[in-house]
């Protein structure tokens, strides 16, 4: 394997990622309790730079390290994804931090690490760098989801996904041994030559199956997603807020970039298991989470039926697809986050994560409660806000693959998803405030969070030409079909 | 005016208008309702002016304007209006226009009121001045939440239940729509090798019978939500009662029209062979509507109750109109739309008058109010003779040419049931409306005078904007509907071109 210094630089973003994350340990380690305030703005600076940095390697199409590594613009892409969803989470979590009582500082060090999990998992070339870049992401989820070790649910929740998310990991890990088995190689781009062949083991199937289970629970699709609303729940909520989010984009882009590069060839056995999987995961996800009165959980099982709208653009298997599936995952993200924020203000306030505790928010804080409104309408689709765009190129996609059928089922659940969405808006305009309730006051960074995230889902709503435009040449150009 | 973006303005009229009163203080009532007013002027003064200028001779869609929005798939921010869209953009800016002083005595929340309500009459501005079929559900759409919102806050009776309804029928509804429309644009992106929403474009294409009969069963479906197509109706009754004033004259008097305008302008226009097919399954549930609604009408003991039921029954014509398929009949069917919605909106705005003042809406509770409102009274009358289909007003015109047109129609149904007999039952629907209609008038207007109401104090002042204007456009309309049916014809003649052009086939039954 050549090593070459220019491979270097292509993978400056995630080499700065590493050295922040690393500095903000030791200046979480140096910096008094009463000053800690500065870890979050230096993390925010820090990856908003990484983030501005990433402008530069946005045409670049390159394989590291003998293929090791891509850097192509699905990879920049992705990059974007993150850091962007790693800078609001940063900025949202805030007022969270600093109530912990202690470690203050390495909350922000393991936020920037799982970063860097996720970038290397969307980069991957090889299988073991993408298992590498997992397992970085796992860990440091673990951390973060329990990081509240003296309340009884954080800790639960630690535990739990410790033992799925190594459980998920093995499978996964066992699938792609087996793939690597048949196909002799753990390069990625090299699999489809020696697959071609068409003389196909049933060993390779089986491990086509595992791998699917292993993404499956890394994006939560039905029926892997039980851990999902526990862990949800369970964890601080900015935490939750980046695990549903950015998590699950990443397993997404390993998901889609190993299926639809390496096994196209395969696309007949994988594709029905999909679907159905799709299928199931949209409904089962829009139908749970109308009964749940806890916003965190409705979150979380809105978020599973998200991943199953994400995986129309895997469905559709076209440049289309991809296009749609990657302009709905950034979408998705503001939209996310964005509600997220608003639950945290919320429980910094209130003490509470209750649905009827949001009750007259419209009239104690209007900026929050129209925040929420704006995302939890982008997350059921509805214009002028951004989700409705991005759904209506997935359902496009799959519709252009002549499966109306799927397209019934998606829109029908999104009308669906508005039903339990609407309880919130329901509970905040339509509620009234208790008697003794004040407006909440928010920070300023999560201020800052909160407005970023509505002038994204507004402005993506009734323009979305640009955002949409680099999502489909990144969806031409990785699958040019 | 040359090249003034008129439909735009109109559209963006009660945006800006909402923005400016986010920004007004909560306290301040009457600026933000005399902002609201402005907004709404605005726009009906644009509208009044399209209306006038609009060259008939020439016909086709006017005031076009494009904006490239999503090139690389063919979707444009494409604004026109042709002969059957601009009467309906005129309906909207006069029940908005007037809708904004019937809510004049709101003073609960009137900031966020008035916000949601310009967004909302935004939308369905945008859905009838817009070309591409991409904006004509966005803007559908954008008008569907703000209505959860304000009947839900600012409703009465059983509000939060009617507004959850209103809300998922009418998505319900949008999602067959959508997915016609979807599968409209893949099917005619292989036909004409590029894709696009512009329905002019898309009326260029030659669907196979087999999709239209697909494509126009979604979108009588989707639009049959709206319009409301018996048994897909139980949604608006709950709706237009629970709706505070305003909204329910907005409601019944322009939403319901998006669904009786899709229906003609992404159903027939499009799909002809596809609404010949089904024609027969939607003349005979219209006549469900017609009966079945004034029957129900009959009985309620609610004032908003009957009226929401008489919109069942007279959108039931509307349905007729376009199963109808002639000239006269989707005429009639446009004309209607028009007619009926500055009719409801009157009779709305009347109910909530009394309302407000009273607090009830119990038929029996009243009895010889003339006395003490007789403005009131003489308006719901003239209401009411409408609604019966009174010549000299705008109703009758537009009814009489539905029946005449239905009447034109040899079809025979199921092998006995002539076409025929569809239109003499629609004519006794009239007949029950007169009973219903007669009832409530005599029961709560007429009579010896009743003591009890002797507080209330007749429509005075700003109350009185509504009832005039919208008096005012019925009679004119009635008296001379050449006004509006010579604009009509320009729009519906492409229509009935395309129509023709298409195969005979065999209906549903």
């Amino acid at each position: 394997m050549q090593i070459q210094l220019a491979d270097f630089a292509l993978m400056m973003p995630e080499i700065a990622t590493a050295v922040l994350a690393l500095g903000l340990l030791v200046v979480g380690l140096v910096v008094p309790k009463e000053q800690s305030k500065g870890i979050g703005y230096l993390t925010v600076a820090g990856l908003t730079g990484i983030w501005l940095f990433n402008f530069l390697y946005w045409n670049e199409d390159a394989a590291l390290f003998g293929g090791i590594y891509l850097v192509d613009s699905y990879t920049v892409f992705f990059r974007f994804l993150f850091l962007t969803a790693a800078v609001i989470v940063a900025l949202a979590s805030r007022d969270y931090v600093a109530r912990l009582e202690r470690n203050q500082g390495e909350f922000y060090a393991l936020l920037v690490a799982a970063t860097l999990g996720m970038m290397l998992l969307a980069g991957a070339g090889d299988l073991i760098t993408l298992y590498m870049g997992l397992e970085l992401m796992t860990i440091t989820f673990v951390i973060l989801v329990g990081y509240q070790k003296a309340e009884a649910k954080s800790a639960e929740a630690g535990v739990k996904y410790v033992v799925l998310g190594a459980m998920s990991s093995a499978v996964l890990l066992y699938g792609l041994s087996l793939v690597f088995g048949f196909t002799g190689t753990t390069f990625i781009n090299d699999m489809v030559a020696t697959l071609s062949s068409g003389n196909w083991s049933p060993l390779l199937l089986l491990g086509i199956v595992f791998m699917i289970a292993g993404f499956g629970f890394k994006v939560s699709a039905v029926p892997f997603h039980m851990w999902s609303p526990d862990i949800y729940e369970g964890s601080p909520t900015p935490v939750t807020a980046f695990l549903a989010v950015a998590s699950k984009a990443a397993g997404l882009a390993a998901f889609v970039r190993i299926f639809m590069i390496a096994l196209p060839e395969l696309q007949a056995y994988w594709m029905s298991i999909v679907i159905v999987l799709t299928a199931i995961t949209v409904v089962v996800g829009n139908l749970i989470a109308i009964p749940q009165s806890n916003i965190k959980r409705m979150l979380a099982f809105s978020s599973v039926a998200q991943a199953g709208y994400i995986l129309f653009g895997l469905v559709a298997f076209s440049s289309l697809g991809v296009g749609a599936m990657l302009f709905h995952s950034i979408l998705y993200v503001f939209a996310n986050i964005g509600a997220f924020g608003v639950a945290i203000a919320v429980k910094n306030a209130t003490g509470s994560d209750e649905i009827k505790d949001y009750s007259g928010l419209a009239q104690t804080s209007p900026f929050l409660a129209a925040v929420m409104l704006l995302c939890l309408l982008s997350l059921a689709g509805i214009p002028p806000v951004a989700g409705f765009v991005s759904k209506f190129y997935l359902f496009l996609a799959v519709i252009e693959k002549g499966m109306v059928w799927l397209a019934f089922v998606g829109i029908g659940m999104s009308m669906v998803s508005v039903y339990y969405y609407l309880i919130v808006a329901k509970a905040m305009y339509l509620g009234t405030p208790k008697e003794a309730a004040k407006p909440i006051s928010v920070s300023a960074g999560t201020q800052i969070a909160l407005v970023i995230c509505m002038v994204a889902v507004i402005l993506f709503g009734v323009y979305p030409t640009p955002l949409l435009n680099a999502a489909m040449e990144v969806g031409y150009s990785f699958f040019p079909f | 005016m040359g090249d003034f973006p008129i439909l735009l303005t109109i559209v963006l009229a009660p945006v800006i208008g909402a923005l400016v009163i986010l920004f007004i203080p909560e306290k301040d009532e009457r600026l933000i309702k005399i902002t609201a007013a402005i907004a709404t002027f605005v726009s009906l003064v644009l509208s009044v002016y399209a209306y006038l200028v609009y060259d008939k001779t020439a016909g086709g869609f006017q005031f076009t304007q494009d904006f490239v929005w999503v090139e690389r798939f063919g979707i444009n921010l494409s604004l026109g209006v042709d002969g059957m869209s601009l009467p309906l953009v005129l309906l909207t800016a006069i029940v908005i226009f007037t809708g904004v002083f019937a809510s004049w005595d709101m003073h609960s929340r009137v900031k966020e009121f008035f916000i949601f309500l310009l967004v909302l009459v935004a939308g369905v501005f945008g859905v009838f001045v817009s070309r591409d079929l991409f904006w004509f559900y966005l803007f559908f759409e954008v008008a569907v939440l703000p209505m959860y919102i304000l009947i839900g806050v600012w409703g009465s009776t059983r509000k939060e239940y009617a507004a959850m309804k209103l809300t998922l029928y009418l998505l319900v509804g949008s999602a067959f729509a959508l997915i016609g429309i979807i599968a409209l644009y893949v099917y005619a992106k292989a036909q004409l090798g590029f894709g696009t929403f512009d329905i002019m474009t898309l009326g260029t294409v030659e669907f196979d019978e087999a999709f239209q009969k697909f494509a126009f069963f979604l979108m009588m479906i989707g639009f049959g939500f709206l319009v409301p197509m018996w048994p897909l109706h139980t949604w608006s009754p709950d709706g237009h009662v629970a709706a505070p004033t305003a909204v329910s004259m907005l409601h019944a008097g322009v939403l319901m029209k998006l669904g009786g305008y899709g229906l003609i302008r992404a159903g027939v226009f499009l799909f002809p062979l596809g609404a010949k097919y089904w024609a027969p399954l939607i003349a005979v549930l219209c006549i469900v509507n017609v009966v079945y609604g004034a029957r129900v009408a009959m009985v309620q003991k609610d004032l908003k109750f009957v009226i929401g039921y008489s919109s069942v029954s007279h959108m039931g014509y509307v349905l007729l109109g376009i199963a109808s398929l002639n000239y006269m009949s989707l005429d009639g069917a446009v004309a209607q739309m028009f007619a009926h919605g500055i009719m409801t909106a009157l009779f709305f705005a009347l109910v909530g008058n009394v309302y407000h003042k009273a607090h009830t809406r119990e038929i029996a509770a009243f009895g010889g109010l003339a006395h003490q409102m007789p403005r009131v009274a003489s308006g719901f009358l003239i209401g009411g003779l409408a609604s019966l289909g009174l010549p000299g007003l705008n109703n009758f015109v537009a009814e009489a040419l539905i029946f005449l047109g239905s009447w034109q129609v040899e079809k025979v149904l199921f092998g006995w049931l002539h076409f025929r007999v569809l239109s003499i039952l629609a004519i006794f629907g009239v007949v029950i409306t007169a009973i219903y209609v007669l009832r409530v008038v005599q029961r709560v207007f007429f009579g010896p005078r009743n003591p009890k109401w002797d507080h209330l104090t007749d429509a005075r002042g700003v109350e009185m904007v509504p009832i005039v204007i919208l008096i005012g456009v019925l009679v004119l309309f009635g008296i001379f509907p050449s006004l509006l049916i010579d604009t009509i014809n320009v729009g519906v003649g492409p229509l009935v071109a395309k129509i023709s052009a298409a195969a005979e086939i065999g209906g549903v039954f």
